[in-house]
């Protein structure tokens, strides 16, 4: 991104604050790219002629007399097959000791689609773990985070769902990503074998924090256009959202906007629906589907982030140990795929539903029987019934090391059911008793 | 309200910020003004929202990149505006009104504005209206066929005072720009009428003789609402529930299944895929009452959450003013709002950039005042021709943090009359739909005129019967909070039974399986029916020997119960599981 030539160059910067600089000059685009003292910039408020520049690297060290060329172009992505297999940095240029790649250049955080052209989610994304398949069913053109504190294991678990998912592209957008867990993807990747279907925009914790505000937009407009003009299934992995947001906050600081709850810049839930709208089902076959991560403060969803990144996600899934069984299981209380409703039960086997419903309920009951015990009161001969099952439904299941087929799943619920209990007791439609309940 | 200024006010931009865009004016300008800004050649629309000397303020339904200081913007002379005739129903607009299936290509351009109304579309016009009568806004002068709903063609709601209708065409087929009626004023002006009128949709339209509290039911098919908190038709209510609680569920079998002429769904800065969920279903479903399709009698109005924040604020006013357009027809309307919240935090957005001073969490001091004036649009009246017409409004909330102290449902709380309170222990729960009996009220209930149309068109009795099963939901609670504390066998057998009970009434009344082909949507009379059921079994004697027999033998109840609620009503199905059930029941009833 070399400026081009008969470029005014400015070099009297009026106002210099930690993120941002203003300067006088005239015929300047809103959002419109620049350069100040070799750092990358962008405009985010004209007042006449004064220009404000946020600059993504931080203002440390910039004289008043720097130079500031102006792009005459909003921040850019050239987009071509070659961006396969392929590692960028916040502002897409390689790190990976590659050459620039070559291709159409597209400017980053475009237009959304328009409602009435969407087609609606159908296909279901497989990924082998019951906790996700049988109780929180994915499907592509989707958009859903896990809700995780840093401890967990969600970069293995994410890592695992994408190899397994059989998209055509799996794009990683990393933000404040450790150099660990970067190296960690990378080496995954590689030893699937599916380099070739990756393309990763990473900020590393070693990168200033606002650049990270470019990598959501620069891993979908990648996105969008290999599954708007190649048609492909596209898969987004979005990690760390948390630390997006938290960018966004810096920069509504520090341009003195007043914070709503919890630090947060008042337009958060704009800013995130933005990105994560992003996934879509498109008429011509192609898909984005998003999962993402967002990182909670001691498991408090209450938080603004993951609030409103529930209010715009089509659910969520929790992680969880279970100390039972002493592994890590996908929570089946509260997580949960808006979506499901759209392929379980007609895509997949009809007693789809009811075994996930009366799996969950069942699992509930087991809570409260755990909720007496552990208060010193006697159980019933259902109590512990229900213990039972809800321990081996956390390890056939639930456990996120599980790897089966759907038809797999539910027979496997049923037997459980019939383990333990009676036909009224799970108060499934007589049909399917009839139909699925195991005889011994 | 009739402008015509001759030459428009011209300006030109001086400052951006984001969406908020300063233009230095060299004419008047008026609040809330819609004005075009050209950037390099596409016209964005933009509204004026504050005046400072020359200088206006407007926000901007649009993405501002690449705009640039000095742009050429000229101001309309009108404010936002919705196109008001036929061809609403079926069509999906956005916030600001334009046919979204009109707009080419894949993805939102920028600048593409489409009409809302196709002028080309043939109608069969019928006069209703003759020569030398007399008629005053809102009057109907004739009728088309919308689908299968009579759409009638009004005296514009601008005009102010009465007319004489001067001449009217005969019956026959015309465009919605053609001149239907000349109409003449007290001073003798003259006054040509198309089937086509405009109305600043901040404004409420208010050509009615009377507006009388609500007095009689709403059925939506639901439940937990029709049985225990019923919605009156023309009255207000409010969802608020945290994510995931199942609002958008609920408010999609509101709009499939509710007893209304007319549906209008406000998408408002939510997600797309429940937008596009209605596009695919509702050209497919049934209306029950009519056998015609959903979507001929629905609008939906998509600015979904990723679409420009100030149009998602314009989106539920021109909602709103297309159900008063219909209602003036004599026709009832439900409007549907997800999410209010949505349409909150967009006027937060705006307040913040123009540095106003914040109200509670960030929020303008006016919100309260904004919120009760939209409800208060709604409502039951009776139009100058002594006809009815209804909007039943009801709007979700989505509270960050799912705490119900935040200031868009406190506002809320304070105007609509109906509270539906999703709780989150339900929904972890998967009893849905997620209302919860005892923290929910309908204030309808309350009232005596309600209260008399509930005993004449269900039965006389029928207001008791719902205040006891409130009763049996509040003891069954109680039990429940004492079971849990004191333990299962240190507390009388009484205790397991009205828990007990209590859960029957939960798992057949209140919980309803919204995917379910026949459990989905329960007509009053069902409603009565099953009620009726549970309400004996509560006054049934059982015998127990310990509590522990009394969880087994209800689940025995309630699973006979779930097969009757999946089976087709008085069918030979439902007759043999209510059979099964009369006797288990008598396994326990006590002998007298």
């Amino acid at each position: 991104m070399s400026p081009v030539a008969f470029q005014k160059i400015y070099t009297h910067i009026t106002n210099i604050t930690k993120a941002t600089c203003s300067l006088k000059a005239s015929g300047i685009g809103n959002e419109e790219l620049a350069v100040v003292h070799g750092r990358l910039a962008q405009v985010v408020k004209i007042m006449d002629d004064e220009v404000t520049l946020q600059v993504f690297g931080g203002t440390e060290g910039i004289p008043s007399n720097a130079e500031v060329i102006f792009y005459n172009r909003p921040p850019t992505l050239k987009v071509s097959d070659d961006l396969a297999g392929r590692f960028f940095n916040a502002y897409g240029h390689p790190i990976d000791g590659g050459p620039e790649v070559e291709g159409e250049e597209r400017p980053i955080g475009g237009p959304s689609v328009n409602p009435v052209r969407r087609r609606q989610p159908s296909e279901l994304i497989a990924t082998g773990i019951a906790g996700i398949d049988l109780n929180n069913t994915l499907v592509t053109g989707q958009k859903i985070p896990f809700f995780a504190d840093p401890d967990q294991p969600f970069n293995q678990v994410m890592a695992m769902v994408a190899l397994r998912a059989e998209a055509d592209k799996i794009i990683l957008a990393g933000m404040g990503l450790t150099n660990d867990d970067y190296l960690y993807y990378k080496n995954v990747f590689e030893n699937a074998g599916a380099l070739d279907r990756i393309i990763s925009f990473v900020n590393t914790t070693e990168d200033p924090p606002v650049e990270r505000l470019l990598v959501p937009d620069m891993a979908l407009t990648a996105a969008e256009y290999f599954a708007v003009d190649k048609n492909e299934k596209v898969l987004v992995l979005l990690t760390d959202m948390t630390l997006y947001a938290d960018a966004l906050s810096i920069v509504s600081n520090r341009m003195d906007q007043i914070p709503s709850k919890d630090s947060m810049p008042g337009s958060l839930y704009s800013d995130l629906a933005k990105i994560y709208e992003k996934a879509v089902q498109f008429p011509s076959g192609g898909s984005i589907t998003i999962i993402a991560v967002t990182t909670l403060s001691g498991g408090d969803i209450t938080h603004a982030i993951p609030d409103n990144t529930g209010y715009i996600t089509e659910g969520q899934l929790f992680l969880r140990r279970d100390t039972d069984i002493g592994k890590v299981i996908v929570d089946p209380f509260r997580s949960l795929s808006r979506l499901k409703q759209l392929v379980i039960g007609t895509k997949t086997r009809e007693d789809h539903p009811q075994v996930m419903n009366t799996a969950v309920r069942l699992y509930a009951d087991a809570a409260n029987a755990k909720t007496k015990l552990e208060n010193g009161f006697d159980l019933t001969d259902y109590d512990q019934r229900t213990l039972d099952f809800a321990k081996e439904y956390s390890e056939y299941l639930l456990a996120i090391d599980v790897n089966i087929d759907i038809n797999k799943m539910l027979d496997t619920g049923w037997q459980l059911f019939a383990r333990h209990f009676n036909k009224a007791e799970v108060g499934i439609k007589q049909e399917l008793v009839d139909k699925y309940w195991p005889e011994k | 309200m009739i402008m015509n200024n001759t030459k428009k006010t011209t300006g030109k931009v001086s400052g951006i910020i984001a969406n908020l865009v300063i233009v230095r004016a060299d004419g008047p300008v008026a609040q809330n003004e819609i004005c075009y800004i050209n950037r390099d050649g596409i016209d964005l629309m933009a509204e004026v929202i504050k005046i400072i000397g020359n200088q206006a303020y407007t926000q901007v339904f649009e993405s501002t990149r690449g705009l640039r200081i000095g742009s050429p913007v000229v101001f309309e002379g009108h404010l936002l505006e919705a196109t008001l005739g036929p061809g609403i129903l079926s069509s999906v607009y956005d916030g600001l009104m334009h046919d979204l299936h009109e707009m080419t290509g894949v993805f939102l351009k920028p600048g593409e504005y489409t009409r809302a109304l196709d002028p080309e579309k043939i109608w069969d016009f019928k006069p209703l209206a003759k020569v030398g009568d007399q008629v005053l806004a809102a009057d109907w002068l004739g009728e088309v066929m919308e689908n299968s709903i009579p759409h009638r063609i009004m005296v514009p709601f601008v005009f102010e005072g009465k007319y004489t209708v001067k001449s009217i065409v005969a019956a026959g087929s015309y465009k919605i720009n053609d001149t239907i009626a000349i109409l003449t004023d007290s001073n003798g002006k003259d006054f040509p009428v198309t089937m086509v009128q405009y109305w600043p949709v901040k404004k409420a339209i208010k050509a009615y003789k009377d507006k009388p509290r609500p007095f009689k039911l709403f059925q939506t098919g639901v439940r937990t609402m029709d049985t225990l908190n019923p919605m009156a038709e023309g009255g207000t209510g409010f969802i608020p529930g945290p994510f995931g609680s199942g609002k958008t569920v609920l408010q999609h079998a509101l709009s499939r299944q509710a007893e209304a002429d007319v549906v209008i769904v406000a998408a408002c800065g939510e997600r797309a895929n429940e937008v596009v969920e209605l596009f695919v279903e509702f050209p497919e479903l049934e209306d029950p009452k009519t056998g015609r399709k959903l979507i001929e009698r629905t609008t939906i109005i998509a600015n979904t959450s990723n679409m420009p924040v100030a149009a998602r604020e314009a989106s539920v006013y021109t909602a709103m003013t297309i159900a008063e357009y219909y209602r003036s027809m004599g026709l009832k309307i439900l409007l549907l709002a997800d999410s209010t919240s949505r349409w909150a935090q967009a006027l937060r957005e705006m307040s913040n950039r123009m540095e106003e001073l914040p109200g509670p969490d960030a929020f303008p001091m006016d919100l309260p005042a904004i919120i009760s004036n939209f409800y208060s649009r709604a409502g039951y009246v009776y139009l100058n021709n002594n006809q009815t017409g209804s909007i039943t409004f009801i709007g979700t909330v989505s509270p960050a943090g799912g705490n119900l102290k935040e200031p868009v449902t406190e506002s809320t709380k304070k105007v609509a009359r109906a509270f539906y309170a999703l709780s989150q222990q339900r929904a972890d729960s998967k009893r849905y739909p997620a209302i919860d009996p005892i923290d929910s009220y309908s204030k309808y209930l309350e009232y005596p005129e309600v209260q008399e149309s509930l005993r004449t068109s269900i039965s006389d009795d029928w207001v008791d019967k719902v205040m006891l099963v409130k009763n049996i939901m509040i003891r069954g609670r109680e039990a429940s909070e004492q079971i849990n504390i004191l333990g299962d066998d240190s507390v009388p057998l009484d205790y397991h039974l009205a828990f007990w009970k209590s859960e029957v009434i939960d798992a057949i009344i209140l919980q309803q399986d919204a995917f379910d082909k026949i459990d989905f949507n329960t007509p009053i009379v069902r409603q009565k029916y099953m009620l009726d059921k549970v309400i004996d079994i509560y006054e049934t004697d059982f015998e127990f020997d310990s509590f522990e027999e009394v969880n087994p033998f209800f689940k025995r109840i309630i699973n006979q119960l779930k097969q009757m609620n999946y089976s087709e009503f008085q069918s030979e199905q439902f007759k043999r599981f209510e059979n099964e059930l009369y006797k288990i029941i008598e396994e326990r009833k006590v002998k007298k």
